[in-house]
């Protein structure tokens, strides 16, 4: 096991630099998730800790090893692509022995990490068979299973539960947690899916356009988003957003008046354009607050989603927005509902740089 | 190797949807059937006749006012005996299959390693190499050969086999480097970056991974350069002068038809023989030769 760190990684293909100047420190044993749209230089920044990709500027260390120039094979790492390139001519056991093979292993020692991989996976029954005669979660274990069998200082993963239907890739996600607590080895995991992010990570790495945007613990991406991009980024459904600016001791925007959050001084930031943050389940039916219509009521038992119109005020993006309410909603589309925000969990971002100011 | 059996589920699928579409059978015949007998009777036609006058006696095969020109009633072995042990049909066979053989070996080789480097190592420069590659094999062997004739003189392989086995891979080297290109290229990438990380090298890469995957490619390039250097006629003419190394296209030709005279009888049973190694290479193949024109390998 070992820790990764990654110190103002570059990456240019050609003239067109993709990552622009990134840093994260991954511990040992910690479960690291790299979050961020498609196209953000994800799988970049995984290819280049691999060893697939050379690094244009900054350094990565692997251990107390700076990698740059060190071969990938020479890095102690094991990778699960999205695809799993599994190897098609060989079965399920040589792909999994493949790598040991190559090392040149005692065939008891390959036969006995091989085994032990399988029993752990569930793939016993299945070592005899080629790639194309399993189900796609059987490649996506396989694939799993050819890293374990390595057993190496780094977990790479890319976007490796993206080609799995819904109800299999919930199930894949606590497996491949519980293989990380299990074996404790330091991983580094891609996807784009941010309620992934949420559910596995010890800490979530949030990238657009080859930046770091915020790097923590998953409830703290949550609960003090750095700037607009991460509070939108993280939860689902996502964050409301209204614009308006501070007048008093309160964030107006049209007709509308909501608190500033606790701590906040509004005099210091009068006139100036901000953005209020405030995610759906932070709304309060209190029967007092500002009006809102109702224009559709989903609810699912445990709470109930409303999306609403706010007719006095400017959202951002979105005219909509999102209350989800732990009470039952009798109103009807067209109806009108009073609610408020609870002031201790709202945010506040400026407008221009989106960055957080509460 | 690999695993050639087809996976039963994969056939049932792709071919379901396009059943569906040819539902009823009157257009299914109209449609597919009668274009493809027509197809065929133009594709065989030649082939009948070559092996009709293989078999016809000579008073039938010049007189087709009293004999139907397109049976023979009374068929003869004559042709064939004179083919076989009158000339030496048997040698000239060998020596083509020995040439053809070594040229295909070495052509595949060096296409090989050709190939891999252009499309996967992606030197710099690689894309203008695979293009003078590609541009060598359009220069026509009818000019070609008149340089090339020096070159086996001064090496001094004139009337040796060698001379063929070492042109032939001009034309068949850049033709089977590009099949390769493209048939490499269907191959997924990551399977070698995940070997790479596995601790393979480049060779071991190639050897274990690539060219297992590749198979139907090789099988298909092989069929080609073979064909091709079987069939070959121009070197093979300028190269070879003694009737005992000749190749069969060559010597057929030369060897049996004597001034003005066509031994149309033995003409005919040398070409028939002389086709058929390439036709049972094929029937061999040829579900490898498809698949790999048609792509792609599938997991
Ligand atoms: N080999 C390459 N050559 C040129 N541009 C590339 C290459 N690989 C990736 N890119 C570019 O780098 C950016 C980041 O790509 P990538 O890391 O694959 O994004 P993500 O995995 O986050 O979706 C994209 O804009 C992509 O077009
Ligand atoms: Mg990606």
């Amino acid at each position: 096991m070992a820790t990764v760190s990654i110190r103002d990684v570059r990456k240019a293909f050609g003239s067109t630099e993709v990552l622009h100047g990134v840093s994260v420190d991954v511990a040992d044993g910690e479960f690291v998730i790299l979050v961020g749209p498609s196209g953000c230089g994800k799988s970049t920044l995984l290819r280049m800790i691999a060893g697939l990709e050379n690094i244009t500027r900054g350094a990565i260390a692997i251990g107390e090893r700076v990698v740059n120039n060190v071969a990938p094979k020479e890095r102690d790492i094991a990778m699960v692509f999205q695809n799993y390139a599994l190897y098609p001519h060989m079965t399920v056991r040589e792909n999994m022995a493949f790598s040991l093979m190559l090392a040149k292993a005692p065939k008891e020692v390959i036969e006995a990490k091989v085994g032990r991989a399988a029993d752990i996976l569930g793939l016993a029954p299945y070592l005899a068979r080629y790639p194309r005669q399993l189900s796609g979660g059987q490649r996506q274990r396989v694939a799993m299973g050819r890293a374990i069998v390595r057993d190496p200082q780094v977990f790479l993963f890319d976007e490796p539960l993206s080609n799995l239907d819904a109800k299999l890739r919930v199930q894949m996600r606590a497996e491949i947690k519980d293989l990380h607590q299990r074996l404790g080895t330091t991983t580094v995991y891609v996807t784009h899916d941010q309620i992934e992010a949420m559910t596995m990570a010890d800490k979530i790495v949030v990238m657009n356009g080859g930046n770091v945007e915020q790097f923590g613990a998953p409830l703290e991406l949550y609960d003090r988003p750095v700037n607009l991009f991460v509070a939108g980024f993280i939860g689902s459904p996502a964050m409301n957003f209204v614009r308006g600016q501070v007048e008093g001791e309160v964030f107006r925007s049209g007709a509308v008046a909501l608190p500033l959050p606790p701590g906040l001084r509004g005099a210091a930031m009068a006139g100036r354009p901000v953005v209020y943050g405030i995610r759906p389940e932070h709304w309060r039916l209190d029967g007092q607050g500002i009006a809102a219509t109702v224009q559709v009521v989903e609810p699912t038992g445990s709470e109930t989603q409303v999306i609403c119109t706010l007719s006095d005020a400017r959202m951002l993006g979105e005219t909509r927005m999102i209350c989800a309410f732990r009470e039952r909603i009798t109103e009807r589309p067209g109806q009108e509902l009073r609610i408020s925000p609870d002031p201790a969990v709202v945010h506040l971002f400026d407008e221009a740089s989106g960055a957080r100011l509460n | 190797m690999t695993d050639t059996t087809i996976d039963p589920a994969a056939v049932t699928e792709s071919e379901g949807p396009q059943l569906l579409s040819w539902d009823s059978r009157a257009r299914r015949i109209v449609t597919i059937y009668v274009p493809l007998v027509c197809f065929l009777i133009v594709l065989l036609f030649p082939f009948y006749w070559m092996a009709i006058t293989a078999f016809k006696p000579n008073s039938e095969l010049l007189n087709y006012k009293d004999n139907n020109p397109f049976w023979i009633s009374a068929p003869t072995l004559d042709n064939i005996r004179k083919l076989l042990f009158e000339t030496d049909y048997l040698h000239w066979l060998a020596t083509t299959m020995g040439i053809a053989f070594g040229s295909t070996f070495l052509s595949l080789f060096a296409s090989v390693l050709a190939a891999y480097a252009i499309q996967r190592l992606r030197f710099r420069g690689s894309d203008y190499v695979g293009l003078a590659i590609y541009a060598a094999y359009l220069v026509p062997p009818s000019i070609l050969f008149i340089p090339l004739a020096q070159v086996v003189f001064q090496l001094g392989l004139y009337d040796t086999p060698f001379a063929l086995v070492l042109t032939y891979p001009t034309f068949l080297v850049p033709f089977c480097t590009w099949l390769l290109i493209g048939y490499f290229k269907s191959i997924p990438y990551e399977l070698e970056e995940c070997a790479l990380i596995d601790g393979a090298s480049r060779l071991q890469i190639l050897r274990r991974i690539t060219l297992p995957l590749a198979v139907p490619g090789l099988i298909s390039a092989g069929i080609f350069a073979f064909t091709l250097s079987w069939n070959e006629f121009i070197y093979a003419l300028a190269f070879i002068s003694s009737t005992e190394k000749k190749t069969v296209p060559v010597a057929i030709l030369t060897e049996l038809v004597q001034g003005d005279v066509y031994q149309w009888g033995s003409l005919m049973a040398g070409a028939l023989l002389g086709s058929l190694p390439v036709a049972i290479f094929y029937m061999f193949f040829v579900e490898y030769y498809v698949s790999s024109l048609t792509g792609a390998v599938k997991e």
